[in-house]
């Protein structure tokens, strides 16, 4: 897939610029309801030209765009299922921001390293991670069942916006080793919520991503809630006008359009890694379901919010531009639905036979190349256990 | 395997205990395919759809609108496998998961616990559940009668009522790692305890309980009779605070060359004393025994000689010499020799020593004595006079310098103020390791033992 805007836009829609008066006026006005941004595929399907960003994909792309944003819902609602009969203690669930997730996913090139969320399953899905490493973490069994280096995605951040920090020194750090400022050059991605940017430590990330230019874009799925809190608790002024003043440019871009997400995100990581700085992308966007399966939405929002936003959904979309544009048949479509079966099948068959952890998985994952004194503490520990041999433990 | 499965109430949200049947979606006779919204439960947190777990058709629903289940509790039952003909009369349904390796997620343990995924699971009593949303005015129904299985392939077996709480434990035993260790210390098998901690598991005082109640008879009968066999011989098993000690005295025995020196002296001043410590009215209720003018006796003369309180550390070639005492005291208790220690004895007032020498006792008597008390003694005093005896050569714990034993103090002959009195009298026996302590700091020291039982007030003014 591949898109190159050739110039790295400084202004228009939706985009802050650097100090100029409208910056002021627009900062007073406080969060619109209908709020611009860029969008390149509208809620009925038809494709949006916009001045600085477009895509280029050809059929076999938009179709398998079609497939992820499929496949990574199903896997969604068959773990919130998993939950709800017992299988899980809790899940994140992803509904309705599929598309924020697959087009900045899709966007990032093998090189480039990501730092989750706890909700990232599209994400997860992009860097080609098992679908079902992340259910033991949902599970109470492990911490997350990846290797952060083989993917370029790191475990899942539970805590609120700690990610960012870690995000930012890591881009600070391929800095520093000379990894940027070539076409072949990385770049990091850090994902965040709405309620997350209220936190001390996303501002700490983005002033050391201002200040040190580092090669990161910093992702905001703005999906409206903090838990229950809506976002207008969180900032007077739209998010993405943030950047302005750490220095950097902000975008918002339309959060369930995966071409927009998609262009977007490719430019900003590119800019990152051409030795460009941060950017922050506002995906403006909604959780369509609870915040985990703990909460209950219906207590802070009402319905014909949920019912606003089920006109703009995601995949909708997408499934109407491939059809009116007859990139995808009947068949295609069945296709993906059998594929998504099989998979949900198999996440299914794994949650339930999962295995609880042993003892002696204290052990692992604690250094890199083990050491001597661990070493002896597990002997030790074996010993102990097998002590009790005998007492029915 | 029965093609008959039951559903039971799992934990909605994070540690709930039950759950009202707000709705159901479906009916006995129903055909229903997996992930398929069955019923509607709302807990205390939200008001959630449950998705169904099976596909086939629903045998039996053991709930009407408007009950509340306890979680882990069966909901309904499900044929998985309709096309197999009709149900028999005798299938009984099967619970989803045999409790053969303790409580499962959403199972209920012996204690009434509920096993979740996560915490520490509720209580069987005290949830309470969310305000109930009334925006349609409308009232929830009051509690129906359970449906009746009104379907032609079979009437089911209603649910199997949940099994009684099972006190062997047949399955794995849950216990914390430090209760295994005590366990194994009292020589305790768990296996022969009953739980009563969260989901089943086994507390310390289970073990203590279990432990006090195996050694309770014994206690109270003046002498155990030991059980011979024919050969006239007993095998008891070398095992826990036996094994231990053995452990170490043979260590302790190999390691430190072990010398004792014996001083008999006039105690009865100290008699004296703790004779009137205890008619003071602020010590009426302190528990004031010459023991702990010892103890006094040996805090002092420590602080005058450092050196017997110390370690060889022999690894490497230091002599550890030890500021702080930390006060053992032997204990002979049901379950064997203990050796407790006051931890920083040396800084303790006389009055606070009491109260950690009577609270040290108590609770080793009671077989309370944590594991962390019984560690980094700096020296000892063994209290052979309680049994009667003169004294004895103690052995050194290991890692201590010396010990002291301290005899009975009876009424003897003694030469006092040039004429032969009845007196207090009782011997003293110090051993000390002859690698860090020679004969004539060992003699000081002990003699400074001596001098304080003869004469405590001056001593104290002296010295303290």
């Amino acid at each position: 897939m591949g898109d190159k805007p050739s110039t790295r836009p400084r202004s228009g829609t939706g985009r802050t610029r650097r100090a100029s008066k409208r910056d002021d006026e627009v900062a007073l006005q406080g969060p619109t309801p209908d709020p611009e941004f860029v969008q390149l595929l509208s809620p009925d399907g038809e494709r949006v030209d916009h001045p600085d960003y477009s895509v280029d994909f050809t059929d076999e792309e938009y179709r398998g765009l079609y497939r992820d944003l499929v496949i990574v819902r199903r896997l969604d609602l068959e773990s919130t299922a998993l939950q709800r009969q017992g299988h899980l203690a809790i899940w994140a669930s992803l509904e309705g921001q599929e598309a924020a997730q697959i087009g900045s996913g899709r966007a990032l090139r093998k090189q480039d390293m990501a730092f989750p969320t706890y909700r990232e399953h599209g994400v997860l899905w992009c860097r080609g991670v098992d679908p079902t490493a992340p259910h033991g973490l949902f599970r109470g069994a492990d911490h997350g069942d990846w290797d952060p280096s083989e993917h370029n995605f790191n475990l899942y951040t539970l805590v609120i916006g700690a990610q960012t920090l870690h995000a930012v020194g890591y881009a600070m750090g391929i800095g520093y080793d000379g990894k940027v400022g070539t076409d072949d050059g990385e770049a990091v991605i850090a994902y965040f919520g709405d309620g997350a940017s209220s936190q001390g430590d996303v501002h700490e990330a983005c002033v050391f991503a201002g200040v040190y230019h580092a090669p990161v874009v910093l992702f905001c799925q703005n999906n409206q809630y903090a838990i229950s809190e809506p976002v207008e608790r969180q900032t007077r002024t739209p998010i993405y006008q943030r950047a302005a003043g750490y220095g950097f440019p902000g975008v918002r871009v339309d959060g369930n359009d995966v071409l927009a997400c998609y262009a977007v995100t490719r430019h900003a990581l590119d800019a990152a890694r051409h030795g460009q700085g941060p950017t922050l992308v506002e995906a403006y966007t909604y959780r369509m379901g609870p915040h985990t399966t703990t909460d209950d939405p219906t207590r802070y929002r009402n319905g014909s919010e949920v019912e606003t936003w089920k006109q703009r959904d995601p995949i909708a979309r997408v499934r109407t531009f491939l059809e009116k544009q007859k990139i995808a048949d009947d068949a295609f479509f069945a296709a993906v639905d059998a594929d998504a079966d099989r998979i949900t099948g198999r996440l299914r068959e794994y949650v339930i036979d999962m295995p609880d952890p042993t003892p002696e998985m204290l052990f692992e994952h604690v250094y890199a190349e083990g050491s001597p004194l661990q070493d002896a503490e597990r002997a030790w520990f074996r010993d102990y256990q097998a002590s009790f041999a005998g007492e029915g433990h | 395997m029965s093609r008959v499965k039951q559903f039971p109430l799992p934990d909605l949200g994070e540690g709930l205990t039950e759950g009202e049947i707000l709705k159901w979606f479906v009916a006995p006779g129903d055909t229903v395919s997996l992930n398929q919204p069955i019923v509607e439960v709302e807990t205390a947190k939200a008001a959630v759809e449950i998705p169904s777990p099976y596909s086939g058709v629903i045998v039996e629903l053991f709930h009407g609108e408007g009950a509340t289940v306890d979680v882990g509790a069966p909901i309904m039952s499900f044929d998985t496998d309709p096309g197999a003909g009709p149900l028999s009369e005798a299938a009984p349904a099967e619970a989803p998961a045999a409790p053969t390796t303790g409580p499962l997620i959403g199972e209920e343990s012996a204690d009434g616990r509920t096993a979740v995924l996560v915490g520490y699971g509720p209580k069987a009593s005290g949830g309470k559940r969310r305000p109930r949303r009334t925006a349609n005015g409308a009232p929830v129904s009051a509690p129906v009668a359970p449906t009746v299985p009104a379907t032609p392939p079979a009437a089911v077996t209603p649910p199997a009522p949940v099994a009684p709480p099972v006190p062997a434990h047949a399955g794995p035993v849950l216990a914390k790692p430090p209760v295994r260790k005590l366990a194994k210390d009292l020589g305790v098998d768990l296996r022969t305890v009953a739980p009563t901690g969260p989901n089943g598991t086994i507390s310390r005082d289970d073990v203590t309980a279990a432990h006090a109640a195996a050694t309770a008879t014994p206690a109270a009968a003046p002498a155990v009779r030991p059980s011979f066999g024919p050969d006239r011989e007993q095998r008891v098993p070398i095992k826990g605070v036996r094994k231990l000690t053995a452990e170490n005295m043979v260590a302790s025995a190999f390691t430190a060359p072990h010398v004792t020196e014996f001083l008999t002296v006039d105690a009865t001043r100290t008699v004296k004393a703790v004779e009137r410590l205890r008619a003071m009215r602020d010590w009426r209720d302190v528990r004031v025994s010459p023991l702990l003018l010892v103890a006094k006796a040996v805090l002092l003369a420590v602080r005058r000689h450092p050196m017997v309180n110390s370690t060889w550390d022999a690894e490497r070639g230091e002599i550890v010499v030890k500021e702080y005492v930390n006060l053992g005291i032997a204990a002979a208790t049901d379950r064997g020799l203990i050796v407790p220690n006051i931890a920083d004895a040396g800084r303790l007032s006389m009055r606070e020593l009491a109260d950690a020498m009577t609270d040290l006792v108590e609770t080793a008597k009671s077989g309370r004595t944590a594991p962390a008390a019984m560690q980094g003694g700096t020296f000892t005093i063994t209290n052979v006079g309680v049994f009667g005896v003169d004294t004895g050569t103690p052995i050194l714990p290991p890692g201590e310098a010396a010990i002291l034993a301290f005899g009975a103090i009876r009424q003897q002959p003694w030469v006092h103020k040039g004429k032969v009195k009845p007196r207090h009298v009782t011997t003293l026996g110090l051993s000390f390791d002859h690698r860090i302590v020679d004969g004539e700091l060992g003699s000081r020291f002990l003699a400074d033992i001596g001098r304080f039982l003869t004469d405590p007030e001056a001593t104290l003014l002296a010295w303290d």
